[in-house]
């Protein structure tokens, strides 16, 4: 178990290096065997969820550690499929360190689970948390293209382009996969939603109990969906779309902690420590 | 230097047979001469002398737009022109390089000045000129220079547009004519498959071709950051001047969409559109094609602005916030730089372009520092195989490898199942392996030194070098 949780961390960050390398360096060669030191990571990791979800008989999110190293494997797994369908080789910069401080984290939180209810070891449950990771990491990636949309939107606007103009895509490109990754986002994210509400309805025989978890979870949603909505309708896209994802991002973080932080709910063990 | 004692005859039939050239670096070779530029003067007592590679061309620097379209060569002249570079006695080899900038003839000679006079000749000849009006326009280069030279013409450090990358496929026409026509031999084939290479690793590994260096090319490269693929982008073209017109053909090129063209004078206007397929408007229109037009060209002599920010302000709810690009080559400006901290609207004006070429033309000197060393090296490669095809280095180094061979089977069995001889028995079986080489080596040697060989020498000497692999360490 230890081994694999080193195993993993150690070629998230080897990874991590061989990107900032390449970001140095810009030959092809470099970010291969990044994207292959991520995929290499991304084999332990997948090992050591398999490992827990064995163990546990069920989707491993009992406890924070676990959750974490969950929502590690799912953003490493969205990106090295999005990748296949974007070729945004300087978006490895992002996901790396991103699954490398996840994994550090995770790792330094106690590992054995509460006792779990059974009540949480139907599919439902895993089809629920698994769609709505997806999202979530799909959302994450959101968060990082606006950012570097800003950067690369501030070389052009304020003319004085550098380091990082040249080696950023257009901002055309990256509003678009910045849009691409909120609609898949949102999608799995509503998805993911109704399975839970339905899943409620089923357990507790209703679909909606004011739990903060899910307040926050439709507070996001909201969000997210009136981002969309603006972006279709008066065409919010280019700076104020980043802007907005990152926020709505901040909004996605506080509703996957903060709230089991400090509020209290029928989703609070995940996160306990 | 044992060199100076040794004939070379060269023969003028002297191709090499079959296009296929080894193109392996040959290692930096011992017997690297010490005689500068690497062409030394052998004073043989026949008076034959190895093959010189000389280089004689004129460029954009060297002559006048008009001298260089009199001597420019089409693809079918320079075909004919190479017949007549190939019935010169004294031409062995020829490659004729001719593009808009420049004409290069790059020649492997047993006689440099008799090469440098036939070659004018033929130019004069197949062009009609006296050698008189365009002698002072040329240069002449020899050996380690020639090399170095047709080395950054391919690379595209000579280029007018350093850094352009057209220069490398005409180079390599030319060759290809060069080989339909056999003018090309053993040392300007490995000559031109050391440029491409050298060009490939130049263009690899620096920046030298990334940057943008005319205003009008800087614009284009900053709207590729801008909206990624210009395709299908339409442009807006306020006024008119050379360096607004150019910029829209470069766009064109890069299959944007539709062009309007506003102007003040309406059949001006109507001229330009019909040029670049596209349609006049007029000027009190300009606001309302912004709700559909994503590059705006503008250069007008108007002494004010012709848009101001609420203009494009009110232009963008109904374009849906897709960003619009200005490009203000107009002095004094067109577009009011007001407009440029609008959301997703960027203006660029003449200043700023001439900041984005200064910038790269920065980075393109610091990668022409890298691309020079580059060169440096080959040449001294190319300088190292050059020299190795003579007949000394070459027995001197089949004779080493032999040697070498021998002395470690040698070792290998004294140590083994020969352990029990004296020290005088090793020394005579040394001695014994010692006239084994030579004698094995003889007939090829004499073979080698001899004036007979036919089909030039080089030839022979590639082969033997390449047979016994004395280019490998």
């Amino acid at each position: 178990m230890t081994f694999l949780i080193a195993m993993t961390i150690l070629f998230y960050i080897l990874s991590t290096a061989e990107y900032l390398v390449y970001l140095f360096a810009q030959r092809d060669r470099l970010y291969k065997i990044g994207y292959l030191l991520l995929a290499t990571g991304f084999f332990w990791h997948t090992l050591l969820v398999g490992y827990a979800f064995l163990r546990s008989g069920s989707i491993p999110v009992h406890n924070l550690h676990q959750t974490l190293s969950l929502a590690g494997w799912t953003v490493t797994g969205f990106f090295l499929v999005f990748h296949f369908r974007y070729r945004f080789k300087l978006l490895g910069l992002y996901a790396a360190p991103l699954a490398s401080v996840m994994m550090i984290i995770s790792s330094r939180l106690p590992i054995e689970p509460e006792q779990i209810q059974n009540s949480l070891k139907s599919i439902w449950v895993i089809f629920h948390v698994i769609v709505i990771f997806i999202g979530e990491a799909a959302l994450a990636f959101a968060c990082g293209v606006g950012i570097l949309y800003l950067v690369q939107e501030h070389a052009i606007k304020t003319k004085k382009r550098g380091f990082f103009y040249r080696r950023l895509p257009s901002l055309e490109f990256l509003d678009n996969i910045g849009y691409a990754c909120i609609i898949t986002g949102f999608t799995m994210v509503t998805v993911g939603l109704i399975s839970g509400f339905l899943y409620a309805k089923t357990v507790w025989g209703r679909f909606w109990s004011w739990d903060p978890k899910e307040v926050w979870s439709g507070i996001m949603w909201l969000f997210y969906a009136v981002l969309l909505h603006e972006r279709l309708t008066v065409g919010w896209r280019g700076r104020r779309s980043a802007i907005m994802s990152i926020i709505g991002f901040l909004v996605l973080l506080f509703t996957f902690l903060g709230v089991n932080f400090f509020l209290q709910g029928h989703h609070g063990e995940f996160t306990q420590w | 230097m044992v060199n100076h004692a040794v004939q070379i005859e060269i023969s003028e039939t002297g191709h090499s047979k079959g296009g296929s050239m080894n193109t392996r670096e040959p290692r930096k070779t011992e017997e690297e001469s010490k005689t500068a530029g690497g062409h030394r003067i052998i004073g043989s007592v026949s008076g034959a002398a190895r093959l010189k590679i000389i280089l004689l061309g004129l460029n954009h620097k060297t002559a006048e737009v008009e001298l260089r379209e009199c001597l420019g060569f089409s693809h079918e002249e320079a075909a004919a022109a190479l017949q007549n570079f190939q019935d010169e006695p004294a031409i062995a080899e020829v490659v004729l390089v001719s593009t808009c900038n420049r004409v290069e003839i790059l020649m492997a000679t047993p006689s440099p000045d008799a090469a440098v006079e036939a070659a004018k000749t033929c130019l004069s000849r197949s062009k009609g000129l006296a050698p008189t009006d365009f002698e002072k326009a040329l240069y002449v280069l020899e050996g380690d220079e020639a090399v170095r030279h047709i080395f950054r013409v391919a690379a595209s450090l000579d280029s007018m547009v350093v850094g352009e990358p057209q220069i490398l496929g005409q180079i390599k026409e030319a060759y290809r004519s060069a080989t339909i026509k056999k003018s090309s031999g053993v040392i300007l084939n490995r000559l031109l498959h050391k440029t491409f290479f050298v060009a490939k690793r130049v263009r690899s590994e620096t920046g030298i071709g990334d940057h943008a260096v005319s205003i009008s090319y800087a614009a284009i490269e900053l709207g590729r950051k801008i909206f990624g693929a210009l395709e299908g982008k339409k442009v807006l073209l306020i006024g008119a001047g050379e360096m607004a017109e150019l910029a829209v053909e470069h766009l064109i090129r890069h299959r944007s969409g539709k062009i309007f063209v506003a102007n003040r004078t309406f059949e001006r206007g109507l001229e330009l559109a019909e040029r670049f397929n596209g349609q006049a408007i007029g000027f009190e229109e300009i606001p309302d094609h912004l709700r559909d037009v994503d590059i705006i060209i503008s250069s007008t002599g108007a002494s004010g602005f012709i848009l101001n920010r609420k203009q494009v302000k009110a232009m963008m709810r109904p374009r849906k916030n897709r960003p619009l690009f200005f490009i203000d080559i107009a002095v004094p400006r067109d577009i009011d730089p007001e407009i440029n901290r609008l959301s997703n609207v960027y203006v660029y004006d003449i200043d700023d372009l001439q900041d984005v070429i200064e910038e790269n033309i920065e980075d393109r000197n610091r990668e022409a520092a890298r691309a020079e060393r580059i060169i440096d090296e080959a040449v001294i490669r190319f300088r190292g195989w050059y020299q190795s095809l003579d007949v000394v280095p070459t027995i001197v180094a089949l004779r080493e490898k032999m040697r070498t061979i021998a002395e470690g089977e040698i070792q290998k069995t004294l140590a083994h199942s020969l352990a029990h001889l004296t020290e005088a028995d090793a020394a005579a079986l040394r001695r014994m392996s010692d006239a084994l080489i030579n004698k094995i080596l003889h007939d090829p040697t004499i073979f080698l030194k001899t004036d007979g060989c036919r089909g030039g020498k080089s030839v022979y000497l590639d082969v033997t070098r390449k047979l016994f692999r004395l280019d490998e360490e």
